[in-house]
Order: structure tokens, then C-alpha cells, then sequence
């Protein structure tokens, strides 16, 4: 089809070569604008280091959350059939297509001071305007739906036989799940933390509107670099460069995991069938 | 030793399931028919992994589901052992903890009685068919089950294995003295498995019989092919002596002994047709002159396909009168080997 040196693979190729270093230089730039041991004393200085404190803090609790809501949540929608479903999967991935300003304003209007649900917080002493729970809540709102979409999925792909398979070899709801559906949802599941885990760890606007950026309470490192980008550039490109190797490594889990899965993947059976004339 | 029973009335798709049923110790009973005909619903319904619109099923004295007195036990409270029809063995599991998960107590015997000890440590994706058969079967029986239920236990193994496995099947049954019900679409399987056969289309049962008079005596149309009898349709007439005469719509006629007139379906079983170069001056009546459109042998037999027939002989006659495919033959039966059939239309 296309003969080599023909104009057209050249524009195969300048497009591929154009798109990879469009692609890669803010990137390696990070790196390189300033020297290796400029970004170390970046990477150590105050700011950085309470905004990766916040930022573990809060990602930790947040996907902690995410995994023990959104696991049985998922599992749940996945084995049901009812009407309206479709709806409600649609509603659970609607936030993944939100602009996070909106989530944040959503966010507002619900738990903030004025919100539909503030007074009730008032009214139990709860306030929760720039305080870590708020960073938890964005970061959570933002992050759940790449989750638990996941999650559906990798429970919807077990063969339904395997879990009805336990029960009758009985094993009750609890013990079929952590026996044979968890485990055999795993890599999904997997899969799908670190989906949920690295758009939380980049999330900005929600949690910016929804609990400020106060140093060492509120600010992450995103929101660290916002800032830093005013008051001293090189730290801010020390924690763009944090940023860029959590990012990186967290991509390489989720390849090794998805490769692992399709190793591991479930035994399938061509049945011949056969009838007599 | 308790007998199953069953009641069953359910909306399924497009056919309602109507079915009354009971399997007493040590008997197997053989669920046959079309895909389609809610044969595996059957299953699943006594196992309790799906409730039916309405009905009971009652293992003895014990009563596992009720829908007018709202009893529904769970599976696991159920005495059931399900064999799945693809085996549904836990993948991520081996061998040993594939049939440990019923029940721990009887592991090394099971993994003995059924020759799998040496696989203990592999997971199902690394054995073969068979294997993954005898550990499903295995497996099922940890739990020591007071019903066992078969879902085309023999459907996903090859031509080879299956004979085989048939076989082995066939010994355990009887060796278990429990209530079964195996569901196949395979007339042979369940022939040589099953002490009744029930024969399910569109969600009624046809006939509940012995293999050997559903052979004998099939209650239409629909139970003689499925037993593999040749079914010929036609317009019958009673003739003087006493035989009827048959015009067949493929062309040609037949006799038989039994009486009628009208629209009918004749039967006359591959084994009782007999294959010759030349016109037979035997007893026989009944001749059809055609080519023969294909020879299928199995083991020591072969099945030979003349016209609308099917005749089942040795290998030996094949070479005996050399028999090739596309060559004319002429193929006889006896008035007194067909039977006629209800259900013609």
C-alpha cells in the first residue's frame, strides 16, 4: 500500500515523531531545565515536603474509602439485574466526565457552610471547611467513578457459573465472595486502584475549590505547585518532577498488572457438540 | 435414602416449563431434548440457583422449596452436588483445593478414587477434559450430596474420552445408590447412563421411559429420531391383508403391520435396515433403491445414509459387498420392524 519514501509515510511519520516529542518534552523538561541536585533540594524543601505529607495523608484515606465502599458497591450492581441499572452505571461514570471546577462547586452547594447538607454538619459541631476531611471528600468524589467502573467490569467478567458453583458446594453470599469472586477479580480490581489512586493524587480544581490550599493542612502537591509556580519556580518543577515519577511508576503497575491478568486470565472450553442422526 | 421430587412451573423465554418428576435412590434419571427445552433450568431449579414461578421440590421428608408455603432454601443449605456443564472449576484454584472447597474430610479419597492425587497441585487450565471432569466429579462429592446433578457432563470431551468416560461415569452412578438427573441432548448418553429417560421439548416431558422402550415404543414423531430411528412420513391406507401401505412423500412406498390410514410417521430403527447390491427374495417387503449419500463408520459399525434412510451395519458388510458413496444400493426392512408414529402432520 504505501511504497517506502512515498509522501504519505512521510506524513505517517512526521505525525508520529511530532505527537512523541509534543508528548514527551514538558516532560523531560522538568528534568532537565534545572540540575539534578537543584530538584533534590526542591523535592526537599518546606512546601514540597508538607505537600507530599497532605497528599499521601489524604490519598491514603481516600482510596481507602473508595476500595471498601465501592468493592461491595460494584459487586452488588455487577450480579444485579434490575431496571433502571443501565441508569445507574451511567450515573456512577457521569463525574468522570465532569469538569473537576464542577465537581467542586457540587461539592460546595452539598457539604459547604451553605450547602443543602451544611446546617445539618453545623447543627452535629462537624465543619469541615479546609480541613483534610474536605481534600479526603474531593479527592474521593473525583477518583471513585474510575474505580468503580473498573471494579464492575472485573466482576461482571467472572463466569457466573464459578460463583454458583460455590454455593452449591456450600459456601454462603460472604465466603463465595472472598473465595472464589474477589480473587478472581483481583487484577480488575487492581487495575482500577491505581486508575482511582493516580487521578486522585493529580486532582486539583474540586479540591481547590472545596478545601483551599493551606500549606501543610490543604495543599498537595498539585495545588503545591500552583503555588510554588508564583514564589519560586524551581521548587515547583521539584514537585512537577515528584509528580512525574509517581505518575510513571503507577503506569507501570497498572501495565504489569493488566499483563499478569491476561496470563492469569480463566480457562476456556471450545464444547463440541455432538448429536446423533 | 430419600426419593427427589419435583414440581415445576416457570416462564422461561418463550416456553413454559411444566414438569412433575421424582428420581428415587440409587436411580438415574436421564433429562433429554433440544437445546432450548429447559433441561439445564431443571437443574438449576433443584440446586436452588433459581427460584420457578411456582412449585416444590422436596429431597424425602426434607422440603427445599415451596412457593406457596414461601420455603426457599439457599444452595449451600441444600444437599446437592452440581456438575456444571463446562465443569465451572475455580481457576485460580488447584486441583486439591478445587474439591477440598466442598468439604475437607474425604479430599485424599476422592483425589484417589478418581486417579487425579497425581494433579493436586495443578490448576484447572493445565489438565486435560477428562481430568477436569473427574475433579469436577470429585468435587461435587466432597460435600457428600444426597442428590447428584449432571448439567452434559459428557458434552465438552472429545469423540475419544468420551467413550471412556461414559463408562466410568455409568460405574459411579451405581456405585453411589443416590438420586441423579444428568441432562444431555445425547440419546446414546443417556441410554447407556440412565435407568429413565425423560424426554423434554419446549418444556413439557414427552415420555418418561426405560432407554429400551422408548426404543421400542416411542410416543412420537419427535422421541423416534431422537432415539436415532429413521422417521418416514406418508399417507397410509389399509390394504385387504390385513398390513397398511404407506406412500411416502420422499417417493416410494412401505408396509407396515401396524394399523392406520391417513397422515403418519413411520419408524424403523438404522439396525434393522439391511443393505444389498442386488433385489432381495427374503421375507422382506419393504425395499428402497437409491444411491448411497455417505458412510460414517464407527468402530466395528457403519452408518450408511440411502436416500431418506439410515442403516446401521458391520464394517465387514461394508467390504464384504464393497460399498463406496454414490454408488445405487438396495436397502430392506420388514413390515414388522416399523412402527407406526403419532404425531405426523
Amino acid at each position: 500500500m504505501t511504497r517506502r519514501g512515498g509522501a504519505f509515510a512521510a506524513a505517517l511519520w512526521s505525525g508520529a515523531v511530532i505527537a512523541l516529542a509534543f508528548l514527551l518534552l514538558p516532560m523531560l523538561a522538568i528534568f532537565l531545565r534545572v540540575s539534578p541536585g537543584e530538584l533534590l533540594h526542591g523535592m526537599s524543601s518546606g512546601p514540597a515536603v508538607d505537600a507530599l505529607r497532605v497528599t499521601l495523608i489524604t490519598s491514603a484515606v481516600a482510596n481507602a474509602l473508595i476500595l471498601v465502599v465501592g468493592t461491595p458497591a460494584a459487586y452488588l450492581i455487577a450480579g444485579s439485574r434490575f431496571r433502571g441499572r443501565d441508569l445507574v452505571v451511567t450515573l456512577i461514570e457521569l463525574p468522570l466526565v465532569l469538569p473537576p471546577a464542577v465537581a467542586g462547586i457540587g461539592l460546595l452547594a452539598a457539604f459547604g457552610r451553605l450547602g443543602l447538607l451544611g446546617g445539618t454538619f453545623k447543627a452535629l459541631g462537624i465543619d469541615i471547611a479546609f480541613t483534610k476531611v474536605a481534600v479526603v471528600m474531593a479527592v474521593t468524589y473525583v477518583a471513585s467513578p474510575f474505580y468503580l467502573r473498573a471494579a464492575l467490569a472485573a466482576f461482571e467478567a467472572v463466569d457466573p457459573n464459578l460463583p454458583a458453583a460455590a454455593r452449591t458446594l456450600g459456601a454462603g453470599p460472604a465466603r463465595t465472595f472472598f473465595r472464589v469472586a474477589l480473587p478472581l477479580a483481583a487484577g480488575g480490581l487492581g487495575a482500577g486502584a491505581a486508575l482511582a489512586f493516580a487521578r486522585g493524587i493529580g486532582e486539583f480544581g474540586a479540591t481547590i475549590m472545596f478545601a483551599g490550599s493551606l500549606r501543610g493542612v490543604t495543599q498537595t502537591l498539585s495545588l503545591a505547585i500552583y503555588e510554588q509556580f508564583d514564589v519560586n519556580f524551581d521548587t515547583a518543577l521539584a514537585i512537577g518532577a515528584e509528580l512525574v515519577i509517581v505518575s510513571a511508576a503507577l503506569l507501570l503497575v497498572v501495565k504489569l498488572v493488566i499483563r499478569w491478568r491476561r496470563f492469569n486470565s480463566t480457562y476456556t472450553i471450545a464444547s463440541a457438540a455432538s448429536s446423533s442422526s | 435414602m430419600e426419593t427427589l421430587q419435583l414440581d415445576v412451573h416457570h416462564r422461561l423465554r418463550s416456553i413454559q416449563l411444566e414438569l412433575t418428576l421424582d428420581a428415587r435412590p440409587g436411580e438415574t434419571l436421564a433429562l433429554v431434548g433440544p437445546s432450548g427445552a429447559g433441561k439445564s433450568t431443571v437443574l438449576r431449579i433443584v440446586a436452588g440457583l433459581m427460584t420457578p414461578d411456582s412449585g416444590t421440590v422436596a429431597l424425602g421428608d426434607a422440603v427445599w422449596l415451596d412457593t406457596d408455603r414461601h420455603i426457599d432454601l439457599p444452595p449451600e443449605q441444600r444437599s446437592v452436588g452440581l456438575v456444571f456443564q463446562d465443569y465451572a472449576l475455580f481457576p485460580h484454584l488447584d486441583v486439591r483445593r478445587n474439591v477440598s472447597f466442598g468439604g475437607a474430610e474425604r479430599v485424599d479419597e476422592l483425589l484417589a478414587r478418581f486417579d487425579i492425587a497425581h494433579l493436586a497441585g495443578e490448576r484447572p487450565g493445565a489438565i486435560s477434559g477428562g481430568e477436569r471432569q473427574r475433579v469436577a466429579l470429585a468435587r461435587a462429592l466432597a460435600r457428600n450430596p444426597r442428590v447428584l446433578l449432571l448439567d452434559e457432563p459428557l458434552s465438552a470431551l472429545d469423540a475419544h474420552t468420551r467413550a471412556t468416560v461414559r463408562g466410568e461415569l455409568r460405574d459411579l452412578l451405581h456405585e453411589l445408590e443416590l438420586p441423579a438427573i444428568i441432562v444431555t441432548h445425547d440419546f446414546e448418553d443417556a441410554a447407556v447412563l440412565a435407568d429413565r429417560v425423560g424426554v423434554l421439548v419446549a418444556g413439557k416431558l414427552l415420555q418418561v421411559a426405560t432407554p429400551s422402550e422408548l426404543v421400542a415404543t416411542p410416543a412420537d414423531a419427535f422421541v423416534a429420531t431422537f432415539t436415532g430411528a429413521n422417521v418416514l412420513e406418508g399417507t397410509a391406507t389399509l390394504a385387504s391383508d390385513g398390513l397398511t401401505h404407506v406412500v411416502l412423500d420422499v417417493g416410494g412406498s412401505a408396509w407396515t403391520t401396524d394399523q392406520a390410514s391417513g397422515r403418519v410417521a413411520l419408524a424403523v430403527h438404522p439396525w434393522e435396515v439391511s443393505l444389498a447390491r442386488e433385489t432381495s427374495t427374503d421375507s422382506a417387503v419393504n425395499h428402497i433403491h437409491a444411491p448411497i449419500a455417505s458412510i460414517v463408520r464407527l468402530g466395528n459399525r457403519a452408518r450408511v445414509r440411502i436416500g431418506p434412510l439410515t442403516a446401521e451395519i458391520t464394517t465387514g458388510s461394508i467390504e464384504r459387498l464393497d460399498l463406496k458413496e454414490g454408488e445405487p444400493v438396495f436397502a430392506t426392512f420388514k413390515a414388522t420392524a416399523t412402527r407406526v408414529l403419532a404425531g405426523a402432520e
